[in-house]
């Protein structure tokens, strides 16, 4: 008799399929993914397709208003700000993208298995997570920052680290919810080893919270990367990015409003963007989130 | 007023399916319930009973609509009065009675605000007279120290005091009607009985009508003068309780009760296969076509009308002249049972288990456990080929014993040893793994003992490649191979659990763990999360899995009929500790423990000639006590104070039937059989 | 019961110490310390070092912790790195400045917040639900500097209704930020109010979902009665947890609108710290708000155990 068994790959292939329709078949989540998708793409390829030279500066020509040559017009120092709102977001979504993956996989990681000890570490890492919390993340990062600079070796490895901490805590939470279904108790009876538990019957169930979990984590580092360059903190001139495209343009706001209308737009779009898609794909992985402040 | 209280006529409710179709929930039920009158409704999952019954009162869950006839109580259209009308009916004239009252209890108003809210809404009693009322009811139900009661909040009232304290409520407004949605459904045995007789009494003494709906055929014999049994959605039998319940004309009415595995018949129910249509799955012809012996070619193209005959009873079936045909009980297999001595299987050694163990201040003043143990004095021996029942109610400590036999729970005392006098380790990491395979555990709920993220294929793989280190093809064909013992075809292997029914899954379970070849099976309530019809299946494949593999079980249930089925012997339990120990037959007949003797008597059978003997209190224990017999404080032959202060020594009856009791088994032979006598007079 | 508040209030101790000792540690990774900060450019040499031998800053690094925390908790905090004003002065202005913010905002948002989350509970998917969602998604999304940014066009740059920036001094009694606090106020409100009123919304649509309301349905219990007396008070529960994290937010997290704004809190104040190498005020600063974090949460968890029968009963027996 001929069996055909799925295939572990095969399975996975077939569910992330339907979830991806099931997200697009939403309004939210078609809206959301077309932008995350525009902005990566427009990330991708900006550095072909603008007009001027980002740097490029020009003293006869400041601050002028939409014309033809300038689309959005020029910023303080001459340069072409449709160039500067279309590479605005590449150093953001190279940070973040990578920092999102590495924050997300060390956070759930170390949530996953605090949450299967258990015990007196477990509740003492509790606290010392608690306590990392409970400082106000502006002063943490600038602790970093100040330090050892601000390039992009120096905030990646930071927002990574600093977006973990919650992931630590969501993971643990999911894993205790997993680890108290009867499946895992017939998993342990059978005698499985722990790793084969883990991998087997407690991940694939964690992951589904992890990845709803990571896309709101890149949503808020994108925040908190915009808010630095904002702070001049992040991003150093001349890079264009629009955290800090705003904070240099809100001085003459009053008369050159577009220098500051294009990087908010972009800026909004693509954080709701990301925001839609997670809401999105929380609803067709059946998964609750209680909204919570971001920290 | 005449005429019916609750007319319903050809209704039909129904739903909007994914692709925009209507799916029908209830199909042209039509249902007269007249003033005092008691009706049951009858169904399994999926038949729609609960729909009907909420129906009544005009209220349909979120999503469905009426789509044809209407629902009148006295007289008026419920579904044409406005909300205000509705709001002075519903818990007032006709009041609801909750199926889980733990969750249809607001968690942050305490049970005194609740009643006194129903008599504001609904009673003709002035403002200041709420409070003494309310605590009348509260002791019309029974429930003790009723002032008390009033003040708490209902998380921390038992089950039964919970399911009580609705019923008052609904009291409250003086009903005519009440309706009861599977109002004992995850109650103890004893509970049950004692609220069931108080709903009788109450009904009787107060001229209510009462809509009872339950898959329990035993509360209904009880309790409902007219039954009424559904089927996908539509009513396929209606009659008096005695012709539905001892004479049924339905082919289905007929397949259900010879299901029921009864304490008096120690032969296995014969199992109904196949499962229900889903809604909008039933297509032109009748419903239950796909699992009726009586089918023919007529029965698949058109539908029966649904048919009133002279005898007062109506049936919806082409074919109920033969119906008489199909078997009620009886032609079940005996289950496969020893002949002769078999070696120890399984040998439980003055077991102990505690769930609390000891903590910081228990180390410092010297104790070495926490208090009094939750199991203790275990001792059982399981003979190689045997099936071991453990009955008790909750509490009795029968599913902590699996799991200490599983590893998952070290006992905090005594030993456990396997066959050829091996000792088996406390816990399960630390097991050889011939061990570990020779003994499996299946849980009660498939919902959760299956990994919803894995197919069925990757679920079997588990033990295969744990224990045979099978890969490929290899693996596959076992993996069907295993699945069609279990009665199930190959294609099931490509699928996810949430695309099965419960029975489905619960032989997957099955499936899996027979495929480890196991020595000794243990089954934790596997039948209690399934519909009836469906829990003889899954006994009848438990019973052909033994005889073939000749494997131990020890099966824990809290129903005693299910573990009177399978069972060679049986242990009661309570309290965690062991009552008596026997062959099932001598267990399950006079003389007897005390307490299995009030367990025995409070089971309802369906058959409304029969009546439950309720001689203890409900009364719902925490803990047992520190010394002395555990049954001391609920037993009703209890001697006096050596009840109290002595451990009962084990009293020896025929065979190895013995009985942990002060009282000596020729005493409780002449009180039991005395008893017994009184009843009948 | 009175055991189990005990436990909560060291746990909450042992939080503090542990922040405390991390932010002794994050600071000493800084560059520099108050020594470079005060003698700037002449800090080196000779100079550098007979300055480090006075502040005590040659000691092992837990012998400088322990001072400092002992006399902190004795609410000394010490003396700003340029040697003139105590720090517990200079921020005690600041605190209040954030506290009056906070306050304000909070009093606007969360009954707004609570509101509204209730009406998009109960008026699930029709027009109100969709518009205050969609707004919310909005609010929640921007950035505080964006919208601020926004408001600030639009109010003061184009109405020219109100003030886009704050010029009162940090020490002014309250009174004064008025009507300079309106706008940041509007801007923390409008986030503020979009996250929890989310929370309360998902909240209300759960508890309406459930066995008890149906019952009280059946029961004949009028639908307004149903949703003040049997809703809410299991709806809102949770949200006594968010507003204790958004207090804590207000309080440490709003830098950027403090910012945008000039206004004088204790946010701006820490990272102006942080730029001109103020040590002992960054510490100040930091221990501060994490005592208030865990205070709040505290609370809020008294507060939650206080309003759920299930916690408190629970509790009442363990003793």
């Amino acid at each position: 008799m001929t069996v055909t068994s799925a295939s572990p790959q095969n399975t996975r292939l077939m569910r992330t399929l339907s979830v991806l329709r099931d997200v697009v078949s939403r309004p939210s989540g078609a809206i959301g993914l077309f932008l995350v998708v525009f902005h990566v793409v427009l990330a991708l390829v900006s550095p072909w397709i603008v007009p001027y030279d980002y740097k490029a500066m020009n003293s006869a020509m400041m601050l002028t208003g939409p014309e033809a040559t300038h689309w959005l017009g020029t910023d303080h120092l001459g340069r072409d700000v449709f160039t500067r709102v279309l590479l605005g977001g590449r150093e953001a979504l190279l940070v973040t993208g990578i920092a999102t993956p590495i924050a997300v996989t060390w956070g759930g990681f170390v949530g996953i298995l605090f949450g299967l000890i258990g015990g007196r570490i477990d509740e003492v890492l509790m606290r010392v997570v608690d306590a990392f919390l409970s400082l106000p993340w502006i002063l943490k990062m600038l602790v970093l920052i100040v330090t050892f600079g601000t390039g992009i070796e120096v905030l990646i490895p930071t927002l990574a680290f600093f977006y973990g901490i919650p992931v630590i805590r969501i993971a643990r939470a999911a894993t205790h919810d997993v680890v108290a279904r009867d499946f895992v108790s017939a998993a342990r009876a059978r005698g499985h080893s722990r790793m084969t538990i883990i991998r087997h019957e407690l991940l694939p169930n964690v992951l589904d919270t992890l990845m709803v979990e990571g896309a709101m984590r890149w949503s808020w580092m994108l925040l908190a990367f915009s808010s630095l360059s904002f702070l001049g903190f992040g991003v150093s001139p001349p890079t264009p990015d629009w955290g800090l495209m705003i904070a240099d343009a809100r001085g003459f706001m009053s008369f050159a409003p577009w220098g500051v209308l294009g990087p908010v737009i972009a800026l909004s779009s693509l954080i709701i963007g990301i925001n839609l898609t997670a809401d999105a794909l929380a609803k067709a992985l059946g998964i609750d989130r209680a909204q919570k402040a971001p920290v | 007023m005449t005429g019916p209280l609750i007319d319903i006529r050809n209704i039909s409710v129904g739903f909007t399916g994914k692709s925009g179709a209507t799916l029908p929930v209830l199909r042209n039920i039509d249902l007269k319930v007249n003033a005092g009158e008691s009706i049951g409704i009858v169904g399994e999952s999926g038949s729609g009973k609960s729909t009907l019954a909420l129906a009544a009162m005009g209220y349909l869950k979120r999503g469905l609509r009426l789509m044809d006839g209407s629902v009148a109580f006295q007289g008026q259209d419920m579904f044409a009065r406005t909300r205000t009308e509705l709001e002075q009916i519903r818990g007032g004239e006709l009041a609801l009675i909750p199926q889980n009252s733990g969750q249809s209890l607001t968690p942050t108003l305490r049970i005194g605000a609740q009643l006194v809210e129903a008599l504001r809404l609904h009673a003709d009693v002035p403002e200041a007279q709420y409070s003494a009322k309310a605590i009348e009811l509260l002791g019309q139900v029974r429930l003790p120290d009723p002032a008390a009661i009033m003040t708490r909040f209902p998380h921390e009232l038992s089950g039964g005091q919970q399911q009580r304290a609705a019923i008052g409520m609904a009291l409250a407004g003086e009903p005519t009607a009440l309706l009861l949605d599977e109002p004992t459904t995850g109650l103890d045995v004893t509970t049950q009985a004692h609220i069931l007789e108080l709903l009788r009494d109450i009904a009787r003494d107060r001229g209510m009508a009462m809509v009872y709906v339950s898959h329990d055929l035993g509360a209904i014999a009880r309790v409902c003068d007219r039954v009424v049994v559904m089927y996908a959605g539509e009513v396929v039998l209606e009659g008096s309780t005695r012709q539905v319940l001892k004479t049924p004309i339905h082919p289905y009415a007929r397949g259900l009760l010879a299901s029921i595995p009864r304490l008096s018949d120690p032969r296995l129910p014969v199992a109904l296969d196949g499962r229900p249509p889903a809604p909008g799955g039933a297509g032109q012809g009748c419903s239950f076509v796909d699992r009726c012996a009586l089918a023919q070619d007529g029965c698949r193209t058109s539908r029966p009308d649904f048919e009133r005959l002279p005898s007062g009873e109506a049936v919806r079936c082409f074919h109920y002249q033969e119906a008489h045909q199909l078997s009620l009980t009886g032609s079940g297999a005996i289950p496969a049972s020893l002949d002769g001595a078999s070696p120890s299987a399984l040998h439980l050694d003055d077991l102990a288990i505690s769930y609390r163990r000891p903590g910081l201040y228990d180390k410092v003043l010297g104790r070495d456990s926490a208090g009094v143990p939750t199991v203790d004095g275990i001792e059982i021996t399981v003979a190689k080929g045997e099936t071991l029942g453990l009955v008790g109610e909750s509490g009795s400590g029968k599913s902590t014993i699996l799991k200490a036999i599983a590893g998952l729970l070290p006992p905090s005392g005594g030993k456990i040893t396997v066959a050829g006098g091996q000792a088996l380790a406390p816990e399960v990491e630390h097991r050889s793994p011939d061990h570990l395979r020779k003994i499996q555990l299946i849980f009660q709920n498939p919902d959760d003992s299956l990994n919803p993220r894995q197919t069925i294929a990757q679920i079997l793989e588990q033990p295969l490649k744990l224990y045979f280190g099978l890969t490929g093809d290899a693996l596959h064909q076992r993996s069907a191979e295993i699945l069609d013992r279990v009665r199930l075809g190959a294609h099931y292997l490509d699928r996810l659990p949430s695309q099965l029914s419960g029975g489905e899954k619960q032989r997957v379970a099955i499936a899996r763990a027979f495929a480890a070849e196991p020595d000794l099976v243990l089954c934790d309530e596997v039948t209690s999360a399934l519909d009836v019809s469906v829990q003889a299946a899954v006994l009848d494949l438990l019973n052909d899995l033994k005889a073939t593999q000749g494997t131990t079980y020890v099966f824990v249930s809290h129903d005693l009929a299910v573990v009177r089925a399978l069972s060679d012997r049986v242990a009661v339990l309570y309290q965690g500790r062991l009552c008596e120990l026997g062959p099932s037959a001598d267990v399950y007949a006079m003389p007897s423990h005390p307490y299995t003797e009030v367990l025995l008597g409070a089971v309802l059978e369906p058959d409304p000639d029969t009546a439950p003997t309720l001689s203890a209190d409900d009364v719902v224990e925490l803990s047992p006590p520190a010394q002395g017999c555990p049954f001391q404080r609920r037993c009703p032959r209890k001697i006096g104070r050596i009840c109290d202060t002595d451990t009962p020594p084990w009293q020896q009856g025929v065979k190895d039937h013995t009985i942990k009791c002060h009282h000596s088994i020729a005493d409780l032979a002449a009180a039991q059989a005395e008893g017994a006598a009184g009843q009948r007079a | 019961m009175l055991a189990m508040l005990l436990r909560r209030l060291f746990l909450g101790l042992v939080t503090v110490w542990i922040v405390s000792m991390i932010i002794f540690a994050g600071v000493e990774m800084l560059p520099g310390d108050s020594c470079t900060a005060f003698l700037e450019r002449e800090a080196k040499g000779k100079l550098l070092e007979n300055c480090r031998e006075a502040q005590g800053l040659n000691r092992p690094a837990a012998e400088r912790y322990f001072d400092w925390a002992t006399s902190a908790a004795r609410g000394d905090l010490g003396i700003s790195a340029n040697g003139e004003k105590s720090i517990a002065e200079l921020v005690g202005d600041r605190l209040g400045n954030s506290l009056l913010l906070a306050a304000c905002s909070l009093a606007l948002g969360v009954p707004l917040a609570i509101f509204l989350g209730v009406v998009t509970g109960l008026w699930r998917d029709r027009p109100v639900d969709l518009a205050v969602s969609t707004l919310a998604i909005f609010a929640m999304t921007i950035p505080e500097f964006v919208s601020a940014t926004v408001l600030i066009l639009v109010f003061s740059v184009w109405l020219g209704w109100l003030p886009g920036i704050v010029l009162t001094s940090a020490s002014a009694p309250a009174s004064e930020f008025f009507p300079e606090i309106i706008l940041p106020v509007l801007v923390l409100t409008m986030v503020m109010t979009a996250h929890i009123l989310r929370m309360v919304r998902s909240s209300v649509i759960e508890v309406m979902a459930g066995d008890y309301i149906q019952m009280a349905t059946l029961k004949g219990v009028p639908y307004w009665r149903i949703v003040f007396r049997h809703a809410l008070p299991n709806a809102l529960l949770p949200a006594i947890n968010v507003v204790a994290l958004t207090i804590a937010w207000l309080l440490g997290g709003v830098v950027v609108i403090e910012v945008v704004f000039n206004y004088p809190g204790l946010g701006r104040m820490m990272i102006d710290a942080i730029s001109d190498r103020d040590l002992p005020v960054v510490q100040a600063i930091a221990l501060i708000v994490a005592t208030v974090y865990v205070c709040v949460n505290l609370s809020a968890d008294i507060l939650t155990m206080f309003a759920n029968p299930r916690l408190r009963t629970l509790h009442m027996r363990r003793g």
